[in-house]
């Protein structure tokens, strides 16, 4: 066994210590693996920045609430009764001012994009005091709150980075009105931070909403309330309702983004990836040859071909290794944190996001590297191994 | 003759090292024209957008409505040719998954101001008579396999019914086609009449509006005077060139463009690097017989020839594989199963596919072929 071991060793060993006489070879199948991991970690990170973004949107002790049908705040519609309804709902939490319900309007104004200078659907929502103590996160960083009652709006950070015009002391048309940027907020990463927020008072005759609302942000007493909560609402027969989980409402709306970019991400890195294989799998093949009396040698002298093929195999698997750490350092180097903005289909808004490159990712990465590593040195190891001695001996 | 010969000699030395490298050429313009198919279906309707239509929306949002009333006013404007208008419906069918356009038009005005709609007058007739028809565009109904005569429930997210309903019914009683490729064959389009009499609110007021101008030259100066029109008033408008408004569209869902081109260049630089790296090697292993080569009266030339001449028919084998696996996949059909209005391979990538193979075999031969230009006999032989 002890034996067996040191062979193994001792012929990694050489094929390692020959290493530098394959180069170019060798530097070609590794900056390729590089290149496929880059490609694959970059672009799945969009898809991990989105669903980060509505993660972090979501409360477990909260819920929302829309008229039953639609499937965003977008297509919602909900009276001012429907919303007071909401609110006296059991399960709703209270503090001194009251129920902690937030009824919300929901809508877009176009605003140029900064990167391209043409016009995105930017979100905007008319709130009332409670909306800020429904949302944990909300801070604001920097300017003042706008004052209740007057056209001054609040610029959420992601919003203020890719929109152009929103910094405090610009102000944007509404109609023939001009609204003053305040004050900029964050909402530990939420989507709330691609928003601008008005006082609903405000928005409702400026879009002619009479007094009606779209949604209602509600923080439960405790995350086992929903049931009853839900329960009470959906059976109300004064409203026409549909309860969810912050949780769920915020998943079915990256569903759609999140699966198209994972499923192309995908499908260009297995694509990728089977071109990475047969450029290793070159490499390896030329690189056994270029060794074939070497390891012929090795055989005559009373190696195990198992010991070839580890060899050959661990050669190849620390090029892709070396290759996949490469190519995902400089994916997280390239797209870790890049802001940009996106349309979201289910609200038609633009949502404002940033390349997430977690460790999964980078793991995930790697990982694929060295099965490629592996299916491209397997092959050409066992072609090693298998060369009968003496034809080897005798040159080729 | 013989320099053919010799190239196919020098291919099958190493079979399989030929054969992989070509494959993995082969991966690179798969990838190549898979990717132009998806960056066309993301950027769709901006090359067949109309030169002479203008889009007139809200200028504060899309969202907003414009009353009907704006278009006998667009129509009374200098240049203007003619003006229809739109609305999104944005109802579901079935699921949310099977996501397409509906749009309430009226009939004759659509096929006038987009004529590369192409639908037989049979079809157009039957629709005038039912107020209830619906005209579908080939690939939507492809994707949902309706026919002729059909019932389709549409579930209404914004419009209400007015006796309260949410739920529409339309009879498919037409079918359109494209004029082009590029034409968008998914949408959905029922009549203006029906929907503003069935809805519960909003009657009266529409979408946005399309506008035809007399001479494609004066657009910008059509759209301003649209504008103007209609400055200060409680609902002012934004008119800007169709392609203009699509391509704020695409913009909105990202720089797709760039995300494609980024890739493909990583994609390209490493095939590059894997092609190059083995046409340098299979170089330095026949020093020898090219040597011999050259002491037998094969000019310089002619060797550099000789080495470009294998990389070329590599690369050229590898990319029009590639280019005809991606063609294949593409006509099999989009990924998304149905989500983008158009998918196809567009002939002008194909070329500029054909442009990069040549520039690729040129790059990855070159260095091993002047190597191979400038060796000396004598030092060649001796190794």
């Amino acid at each position: 066994m002890f034996n067996w071991i040191s062979q193994v060793f001792a012929v990694t060993r050489f094929s390692m210590l020959s290493l530098p006489q394959r180069k170019g070879s060798s530097a070609a199948a590794l900056l390729g693996i590089a290149g496929v991991v880059a490609v694959m970690v970059g672009v799945l990170s969009i898809a991990q920045g989105v669903l980060k973004t509505m993660q972090s949107s979501a409360s477990e002790t909260n819920a929302i609430v829309l008229r039953s049908g639609a499937d965003s705040e977008m297509m919602s519609g909900l009276s001012g009764d429907d919303t007071r309804l909401i609110a006296e709902a059991p399960g709703v939490a209270r503090d001194s001012a009251g129920a902690l319900a937030s009824p919300e309007l929901f809508v877009i104004i176009n605003l140029p994009m900064r990167s391209t200078g043409t016009d995105a659907n930017v979100p905007m929502r008319g709130v009332q005091a409670t909306a800020m103590s429904v949302r944990e996160g909300f801070r604001l960083i920097e300017g003042r709150m706008f004052e209740w009652g007057l056209n001054e709006v609040i610029v959420g950070s992601g919003a203020k980075q890719q929109f152009a015009g929103l910094e405090i002391g610009s102000s944007i048309l509404v109609g023939q009105e001009l609204w003053p940027v305040v004050g900029v907020f964050e909402a530990a990463g939420g989507l709330a931070e691609s928003e601008i927020w008005v006082d609903a008072a405000v928005l409702q005759p400026a879009y002619r909403r009479g007094n009606s609302y779209q949604s209602v942000y509600v923080k439960l007493n405790s995350s086992d309330a929903f049931a009853e909560f839900k329960d009470t609402l959906t059976s109300d027969p004064r409203l026409n309702v549909k309860p969810m989980r912050e949780s769920e409402y915020y998943d079915s709306q990256s569903t759609t983004i999140y699966n198209l970019i994972t499923g192309l991400g995908t499908t260009i890195a297995i694509i990728m990836g089977l071109g990475a294989v047969f450029g290793a799998l070159n490499t390896m093949y030329t690189a056994v040859s270029s060794r074939t009396r070497e390891i012929a040698t090795l055989r005559a002298l009373g190696f195990g071909s198992f010991p070839v093929v580890v060899s050959v195999v661990s050669e190849s698997l620390l090029l892709a290794f070396i290759g996949g750490l490469i190519g995902a350092g400089l994916a997280w180097m390239a797209f870790d944190g890049y802001q940009a903005a996106t349309l979201n289909w289910a609200s038609f808004s633009a949502i404002t996001f940033a390349f997430d490159v977690n460790i999964r990712l980078l793991l995930q990465g790697i990982i694929f590297a060295m099965v490629i590593g592996l299916i491209g040195g397997l092959l050409p190891a066992i072609r090693a191994a298998r060369q009968p001695v003496a034809q080897a001996l005798r040159g080729l | 003759m013989k320099y053919l010969y010799l190239l196919f000699s020098s291919l099958k030395r190493k079979k399989l090292r030929t054969s992989l490298t070509m494959l993995s050429i082969m991966v690179a313009f798969l990838l190549f024209g898979y990717l132009s198919a998806i960056r066309q279906a993301f950027d769709a309707g901006i090359d067949v957008a109309g030169a002479d239509r203008l889009i007139v929306r809200h200028k504060v949002s899309l969202i907003q409505l414009l009353p009907q009333s704006y278009e006998a006013k667009i129509e009374r404007i200098e240049g203007v040719d003619n003006a229809m208008h739109q609305t999104w419906f944005g109802g579901i069918y079935q699921e949310p998954k099977n996501f397409f356009a509906q749009t309430p038009v009226v009939p004759e005005e659509l096929f006038d101001l987009y004529p590369e709609l192409i639908i037989s007058d049979e079809h157009k007739a039957a629709w005038l008579e039912n107020r209830t028809g619906a005209v579908v565009g080939r690939g939507l109904i492809k994707r949902f396999g309706w026919k002729l005569g059909d019932r389709i429930p549409i579930n209404a997210t914004i419009w209400g019914k007015k006796d309260g309903g949410r739920t529409w019914e339309f009879d498919v009683v037409g079918v359109y086609d494209g004029a082009e490729k590029g034409t968008d064959t998914s949408q959905f389009f029922f009549r203006y009449d029906y929907f503003d009499e069935t809805r519960a609110g909003g009657t009266g007021l529409v979408g946005w509006y399309v506008v035809r101008v007399s001479d494609p030259d004066k657009a910008a100066e059509v759209a301003a005077a649209i504008d103007a029109e209609f400055a200060n008033s409680a609902q002012e408008t934004k008119a800007e060139a169709e392609g203009a408004f699509i391509q704020g569209f695409a913009n909105q869902i990202g720089n797709i463009g760039f995300i494609i081109m980024s890739i493909m260049s990583a994609v390209f630089f490493t095939i590059l690097l894997v092609a190059g790296n083995t046409m340098a090697y299979t170089v330095r292993e026949r020093t020898n017989e090219l040597a011999v080569l050259k002491a037998i009266g094969f000019t310089d030339a002619g060797v550099l020839g000789l080495v470009l001449g294998e990389s070329l028919v590599i690369t050229l084998v590898g990319g029009v594989l590639g280019l005809g696996l991606a063609w294949l996949l593409v006509s099999m059909g989009d990924p998304t199963s149905g989500s983008f209005p158009v998918f196809y391979l567009p002939t002008l990538n194909i070329f500029i596919g054909f442009g990069l193979i040549v520039a690729m075999a040129f790059v990855a031969g070159i260095l091993p072929a002047l190597q191979a230009q400038r060796l000396q006999i004598a030092d060649a032989l001796r190794r």
